[in-house]
């Protein structure tokens, strides 16, 4: 086996009570693609950021190249040729790329020297990797996918010998995630040893050489990918057996309970999002909506939702109009029995600094059931909150808990509570399993089956193909603001990619 | 023609207090610190300042100290909102109230003028500076008195504080600090994951906004008055402010905004109880009022949206 790039040894972590990482050890050979994988909360991206010096270990000791190595801030990391691209991107937003590429390792003390090295080796840098990128290009006004290689060429730029990518395909489209891997494997060929956090043990079979599973804090296994199953890491991964498809029966479609007519909506620069799009939903089918993320869907599910105004069309809730070109109330649609669950769980589907009984009622908080009269029930909030933690294995289990304490997955898994356990007619879901280990998606896809055999009508908006493939009973693929194809749940990858990519639309239009 | 020759030259002098000021909250909410308490910095220099200057009998001594007590204010307010996390709002107000109260129980206690100190001459005070030439070219239309008038004969005070403006962009946009410091207030996890220590930075922006507000003072009771009287920078630490946002956090904007409300001051001044044709007599407090007044109906729509830095406000913690 080849010498260690990295080898931990006794590595403690924790957060107040939470004890994120217990008595760590793990050795990561030079020159491998080394996979960790685990559910959500399971202190992976608190390892990493231990190795990058982000966070400090209570205890434990870091080995570099074989030799001890303190890294107790990320100054000491890159010293050591650590780079690492972090789950949430660290990117100055109004910095243009090579701004953010020279931040920390500017070179002098003025920047005009800095900035032209940069803008050179960063030519080198994509030329190499084909890694594209406009260096003048201000990076709120760039596609996640970009932002993202701005963060791995940040980490180059550095003179990265071990690169950490912490859930790098959360964001990326499956062209884009290829490209990513292949751009993995010529690092890896370079001799350059990478570290890839994913929920996708698909992306595990593909790149990696060996991979280690985490499950609460410790590492259960670590196995030499060639020699190991999909099914093998999943039960690891969670402690029991998973199942890793969908089983539902057929669909038994009944009345029309949202039917969507000529919808167009505008985004806030006067771009057209969705245009002229229709399609019903019916009782007791799943509607799934695929395409390459930005092509409208996000648009089209927060208009249904009454969170933003179309500029034209109409969309029927139970045969009665809802306003979506003027004051649509997401209260009353609500009331209505619409529920929503966001794709962006942070900024609109939670408040984080409240408690988790808290985000497990908002939006129904005039509901009977939580008041006192003029007043809240705390008891039976919390009583509620309590019921649905059990039901929906929300961990930690403990309804007090500052919602931002609870793990990405965990804070999903509060929404969908919420939305699905007011048996609302239509459920509208976007990116239900972002982020999602694969217990937790197991667990909601049922409880979406579920939702579709009770008799309510679904739609469901996702860039995973596989899960819109396995979920859904009819799909629509959205290309550039339009509906530009409809295919029954037996279609193959490739066809709906290409209709993802516009190659049908654009052969009708020529 | 001299009335307006007159107007611009005290709009100048007016307008450096809220100039120092404003680039001095530029540092440090560029940094993403807030700072209210540009006010209180100001007072407390200006105290010791003019303190200080009587003391020693020396204009420098005074600049020193009043720069010394505020930069010491200032770290006051980033080891409470830096180190400690605390509300930036809740310390900034802390110490304007402490200046305003300190200033005049001090003053009371060493000079017993009723908060006044004695009044500087000479070396104790800033005088004026006559550019080269300023005399021979007087005589020239208009351009000779404004190179005369309004450009020349002003403290060195007011020449630092209009090099400050040139000198804080190049700082900003053309320097390793600068580019750190606009990151910190944007993205502290950025810069902290670029291998930057977040806290260094900011005290580093505090202590220069600590300087700039010392000089403020400084100029305020040795260089533009002869002395401190209390509560002498009468709300300027506040119009800083409004001129900031207005400025959009940027140095040449600032100097902009704080000439123009340096203007309007000058103007309340020099017009306060002349009778306007139509109008009649204008209350002085409406006149005071206007810059104030001014920042909120721009605000609300006329310069467009005012973004301040993303971070600014909030105390980086990186472990909850
Ligand atoms: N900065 C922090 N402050 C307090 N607690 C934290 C912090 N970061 C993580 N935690 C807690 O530590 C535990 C491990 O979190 P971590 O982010 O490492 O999980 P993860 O395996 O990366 O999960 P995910 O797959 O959801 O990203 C969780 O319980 C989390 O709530
Ligand atoms: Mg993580």
């Amino acid at each position: 086996m080849a010498p260690a790039a990295i080898e931990l040894k006794g590595i403690n972590k924790s957060f107040g009570a939470v004890h994120a990482n217990r008595d760590i050890h793990i050795e990561i050979p030079k020159g491998t693609i080394h996979g960790i994988i685990g559910e959500n909360g399971a202190g992976k991206s608190t390892l990493m950021s231990i190795l990058y010096g982000f966070y400090q270990a209570d205890s434990g000791e870091i080995f570099v190249d074989s030799k001890k190595t303190e890294i107790k801030t990320p100054n000491d990391a890159i010293a050591a040729g650590i780079g690492m691209v972090h789950q949430h991107f660290m990117l100055v937003e109004n910095f243009t790329v090579l701004e953010n590429i020279i931040l920390g390792a500017e070179g002098s003390q003025l920047l005009n020297a800095g900035i032209a090295r940069a803008r050179a080796e960063l030519h080198r840098l994509e030329k190499d990797y084909g890694l594209e990128v406009d260096p003048d290009a201000v990076i709120e006004e760039l596609a996640v996918g970009l932002q993202q290689r701005v963060e791995i060429l940040k980490a180059l730029y550095r003179g990265a010998e071990i690169l950490i990518l912490d859930e790098p395909t959360g964001v990326l489209t499956p062209a884009e995630a290829d490209h990513l891997f292949r751009i993995l494997r010529m690092l890896k060929d370079e001799g350059k040893t990478v570290v890839l956090i994913t929920h996708k043990l698909r992306e595990i079979m593909a790149v990696t050489d060996n991979v280690s599973v985490m499950r609460q804090g410790t590492i259960v296994a670590t196995r030499k990918t060639a020699e190991t199953t999909v099914e093998e890491l999943a039960e690891l991964m969670v402690g029991r057996r998973v199942l890793l498809h969908v089983e539902k029966g057929e669909p038994k479609p009944a009345e029309v309970k949202l039917s969507v007519k000529n919808l167009t909506v505008k985004d806030s620069r006067g771009v057209t999002m969705v245009s002229d799009v229709s399609f019903d939903v019916r009782a007791g089918e799943i509607v799934g909506i695929a395409g390459v993320a930005g092509n409208g869907q996000s648009e089209l599910l927060e208009t249904i939702a009454g969170i933003r105004k179309a500029i034209s069309g109409s969309v029927l809730l139970d045969g009665r109009p809802i306003d979506v070109t003027g004051a649509a109330d997401p209260g009353e649609l609500r009331d209505r029995g619409l529920a929503h669950v966001p794709e962006d769980r942070h900024h609109v589907g939670l408040v984080l600094p409240f408690e988790e009984n808290e985000n497990a009622m908002l939006g129904y908080h005039d509901d009977a059931k939580f008041l006192n009269g003029p007043f809240l029930n705390i008891e039976a909030i919390r009583a509620d909150a309590r019921e649905k933690i059990q039901k929906y294995d929300i961990r930690p289990a403990d309804c007090r808990l500052k919602t931002a304490n609870f793990s990405g997955g965990n804070q999903q898994k509060i929404v969908l509570a919420r939305e699905m356990e007011h048996d609302p007619g239509v459920l509208i879901v976007g990116q239900p399993t972002r982020g999602v280990d694969v217990g937790a998606i197991e667990f909601i896809h049922k409880q979406l089956i579920a939702m579709r055999d009770g008799g309510k009508a679904v739609l469901l908006v996702s860039v995973e193909l596989d899960e819109i493939r396995s979920l859904s009973d009819r799909i629509l693929v959205m290309f550039d603001g339009r509906v530009v194809g409809e295919r029954g749940p037996d279609a193959t990858e490739g066809e709906l990619g290409l209709l993802m990519a516009g190659v049908e639309a654009r052969e009708a239009a020529e | 023609m001299d009335t307006l020759v007159q107007l611009l030259d005290a709009t100048v002098r007016v307008s450096v207090p809220l100039l120092l000021a404003c680039l001095a909250g530029l540092y440090s909410e560029r940094s993403g610190v807030f700072d209210i308490g540009l006010e209180g910095k100001m007072l407390a220099g200006a105290f010791a300042g003019a303190a200080a200057a009587a003391a020693f009998g020396s204009a420098w001594i005074g600049l020193s100290a009043a720069i010394l007590v505020a930069v010491f204010l200032a770290l006051v307010h980033g080891f409470a909102s830096i180190t400690h996390r605390g509300n930036q709002i809740v310390s900034g107000v802390a110490i304007n109230f402490i200046a305003a109260g300190s200033t005049i129980i001090l003053g009371q206690a060493w000079f017993r003028q009723g908060g006044r100190t004695p009044s500087l001459a000479g070396d104790a005070r800033f005088q004026t500076i006559d550019l080269p030439g300023a005399a021979a070219v007087s005589d020239v239309p208009v351009l000779g008195p404004i190179y005369s008038d309004i450009i020349s004969g002003h403290s060195i005070l007011v020449y630092f504080a209009f090099f400050m403006v040139p000198f804080t962009w190049w700082a900003l946009f053309r320097t390793r600090f600068g580019l750190r410091l606009r990151a910190v207030g944007e993205n502290p996890a950025a810069v902290d994951t670029a291998g930057i220590s977040v806290t260094w930075l900011r005290y580093r922006a505090v202590i220069i906004t600590g300087i700039l507000t010392g000089v403020a003072g400084a100029y305020l009771s040795v260089a533009q008055n002869a002395g401190f009287v209390k509560d002498m920078t009468a709300g300027k630490g506040f119009i800083a402010l409004a001129a900031l946002i207005f400025a959009k956090w940027k140095p040449v904007p600032a100097m902009f905004a704080c000439l123009l409300f340096g203007f309007l001051e000058a103007s309340s001044i020099r017009f306060q109880g002349m009778d306007w044709p139509l109008v009649g007599r204008v209350p002085v407090q409406l006149i005071n009022a206007l810059p104030f007044v001014l920042t909120v109906i721009l605000l609300a729509g006329f310069i467009g949206r005012a973004i301040p830095p993303k971070a600014g406000g909030v105390a980086y913690v990186k472990e909850r």
